[in-house]
């Protein structure tokens, strides 16, 4: 399998702002990438390099086998951008936003024209196709703009934080859509903060903060890093809590954690599933009643907080100390 | 070669665009077209009762110097429509296209032919309902048409240029007023260029909006034998007068502009 996108060394200075420092990535055919990481962490910044929209201070670049910085217009032809503020002109219709984004292509105008319709159709736009963009909610705007991104049916795609500002449905279809286009073979590289969104789509991840990579892998790779799954379980009653900790020990891989506030217990284990029902046995037989049970894998979530000391949606530091008391007036 | 026709290829396809815009937003047509008429009749009724023009009613020495001042104001629009297009997500789309790099701005200021040319007939228009009249031939009128559009579209490279410059269209509409006003004003589109003081009237004889009015006036027969024209070269030959002006400003705005799309294009 060849690399179709590859960045060696980029860097971006903006002033004394670093945005991008020292960024290396590989992306090999028909696979896609996440690259994830918060608010500022310089992901748009690496894709607006990557999509010549942006020259940067030091590295290279190639896609498709072509150097960015040295044909970028040859990149252009092969490529589809979609990013997180919709590039479509919202006095125009849908249709005319299509149509001339196959002009600019080339594609001639009979082509052009079929080509438009065609990605309405997919996009689930057809009926709105004739109304000015103005009148499209943001989930329209952003499938248009995607759509915009596959007139010239490039076979490597940047999305740019495509989910950003959507509303749950909305970003189920847009999930949906994107698997699609990943099956029929093009090379993705999708920036995203929603780890959610990275796990479903990605195929490996690289995790970016102030500008570099902190780490890479699968996702599977990627949640091993910070632990495997666990049991949780929360109780009735605050009486069988010693029970039930005797019995997650037996099966546990490391400490149960008991939480006594919430009656719930949290405990590692090795065999996932067989664990969980070894554990669920003992507590039937001691006669504990169960609120909820579950086996939980750890999400990217846990994996970021891990790696940066923050969530991925905050930027701010996870106050290490803090807890209820003391703060409140 | 191809280069070339693919600017104008990809520019007419954009400037279609901006012109989809009109028939979008009518409203800032109307306004366009408005303005105009308001300057005719105010100078026609507020000035025109005080200020004296040998041989020449003042409402036809009048009509060539609101044409030239309203085309230069009209350069305004360009560098306000780019002002705008820069900060839209639009214009990402057309940098990661393979299109011409020249072509956004080509468009935009061929669309903005159309903008002049609608405001020049509404001029006309409302020259002819208040007493202005074409006394020369309609093919030497239309010559003076014809500078006037020319002239706007060399100036519309001077704000396309502006406008990729400024942070905002607000910035624009301040910056231009300051210099198109004295621009249009010191000049003899309103009143004769000798009564004005000194340097002011050098300035006014050498002000490229003062030949193209002055070819215009020419053009549509709006000149008399008792008023003649001041003796300084530029207003004795105004059409090739403004052609130089014309020629520098393209020369020079049109490789400006496009270099500074491309370098704010890749910031």
């Amino acid at each position: 399998m060849s690399v179709v996108i590859r960045a060696s060394g980029l860097v971006k200075r903006y002033g004394d702002v670093v945005a991008l420092d020292g960024l290396d990535l590989e992306v090999p055919e028909g696979t896609v990438l996440g690259l994830l990481g918060p608010n500022g962490a310089g992901k748009t910044t690496a894709v607006r390099i990557l999509t010549t929209l942006l020259v940067p201070n030091e590295g290279s670049a190639e896609v498709a086998g072509i150097d960015v910085l040295a044909d970028p217009d040859g990149v252009r032809k092969r490529i589809g951008l979609s990013g997180q503020y919709a590039a479509v002109d919202e006095y125009l219709t849908g249709f005319e936003n299509l149509d001339m984004i196959g002009r600019l292509y080339r594609l001639g105008r009979k082509p052009a024209t079929a080509r438009a319709r065609e990605l309405l159709d997919r996009f689930d736009l057809a009926d709105a196709g004739d109304r000015p963009v103005k009148t499209y909610s943001g989930g329209m705007r952003r499938r248009l703009d995607l759509a915009g991104a596959l007139v010239a049916e490039p076979s490597v795609l940047f999305l740019d934080e495509p989910t950003t500002g959507l509303d749950p449905r909305s970003r189920t279809t847009m999930w949906e859509v994107i698997r699609e286009l990943v099956t029929g073979g093009t090379t993705l590289l999708l920036t995203t903060q929603y780890l959610e969104e990275a796990d479903r789509l990605a195929d490996d991840i690289v995790v970016i903060d102030h500008g570099r990579a902190i780490a890479r892998g699968t996702a599977d790779q990627l949640k091993s890093q910070v632990g495997g799954e666990r049991i949780e379980l929360v109780v009735e009653s605050s009486a069988t809590l010693p029970t039930a900790r005797a019995v997650l020990a037996e099966v546990a891989a490391g400490e149960v954690v008991v939480d006594e506030h919430t009656r719930s217990l949290t405990a590692p284990v090795a065999n996932g599933a067989k664990s969980l029902v070894a554990a669920l046995r003992q507590l039937d037989a001691q006669q504990i009643d169960i609120l909820d049970v579950g086996l939980r894998r750890p999400t990217l979530d846990d994996v970021f907080l891990t790696l940066t000391g923050r969530t991925a949606e905050h930027d701010d530091a996870v106050p290490t100390g803090a807890t209820d008391g003391g703060s409140n007036p | 070669m191809s280069e070339l026709l693919h600017a104008f290829g990809d520019g007419a396809i954009v400037a279609k665009r901006n012109l989809i815009k009109i028939k979008r937003v009518p409203e800032v047509l109307v306004f366009v077209l408005i303005s105009p008429i308001m300057f005719v009749l105010l100078f026609v009724y507020v000035f025109g009762a005080s200020i004296e023009i040998p041989g020449v009613p003042y409402r036809e020495f009048l009509i060539a110097g609101i044409f030239a001042q309203t085309v230069v104001f009209g350069a305004t629009f360009t560098g306000a429509g780019l002002a705008e297009d820069m900060q839209k997500g639009i214009i990402d789309r057309f940098r990661s296209l393979p299109m011409s790099r020249s072509a956004v701005l080509v468009g935009r200021t061929a669309s903005d032919i159309v903008y002049n040319l609608l405001s020049i007939i509404i001029m006309s228009l409302t020259g002819l309902l208040v007493g202005w009249r074409i006394r020369n031939s309609l093919l030497d009128a239309l010559g003076g048409f014809l500078l006037l559009l020319v002239f706007a579209y060399a100036f519309s490279w001077i704000m396309a240029f502006v406008g990729l410059v400024v942070p905002s269209v607000e910035v624009i509409n301040n910056a231009s007023f300051i210099v198109i006003f004295p621009l249009t004003f010191i000049a003899n589109t309103f009143v004769p260029s000798e009564n004005l003081p000194g340097p002011l009237r050098t300035f006014a004889e050498w002000n490229p909006v003062s030949a193209v009015t002055q070819a215009a006036r020419e053009a549509f027969g709006n000149t008399n034998p008792a008023f003649p024209v001041p003796e300084v070269w530029p207003l004795q030959n105004p059409v090739a007068y403004t052609l130089i002006w014309v020629a520098i400003i393209l020369a020079v705005f049109v490789p400006l502009s496009v270099w500074q799309y491309k370098r704010s294009a890749t910031r």
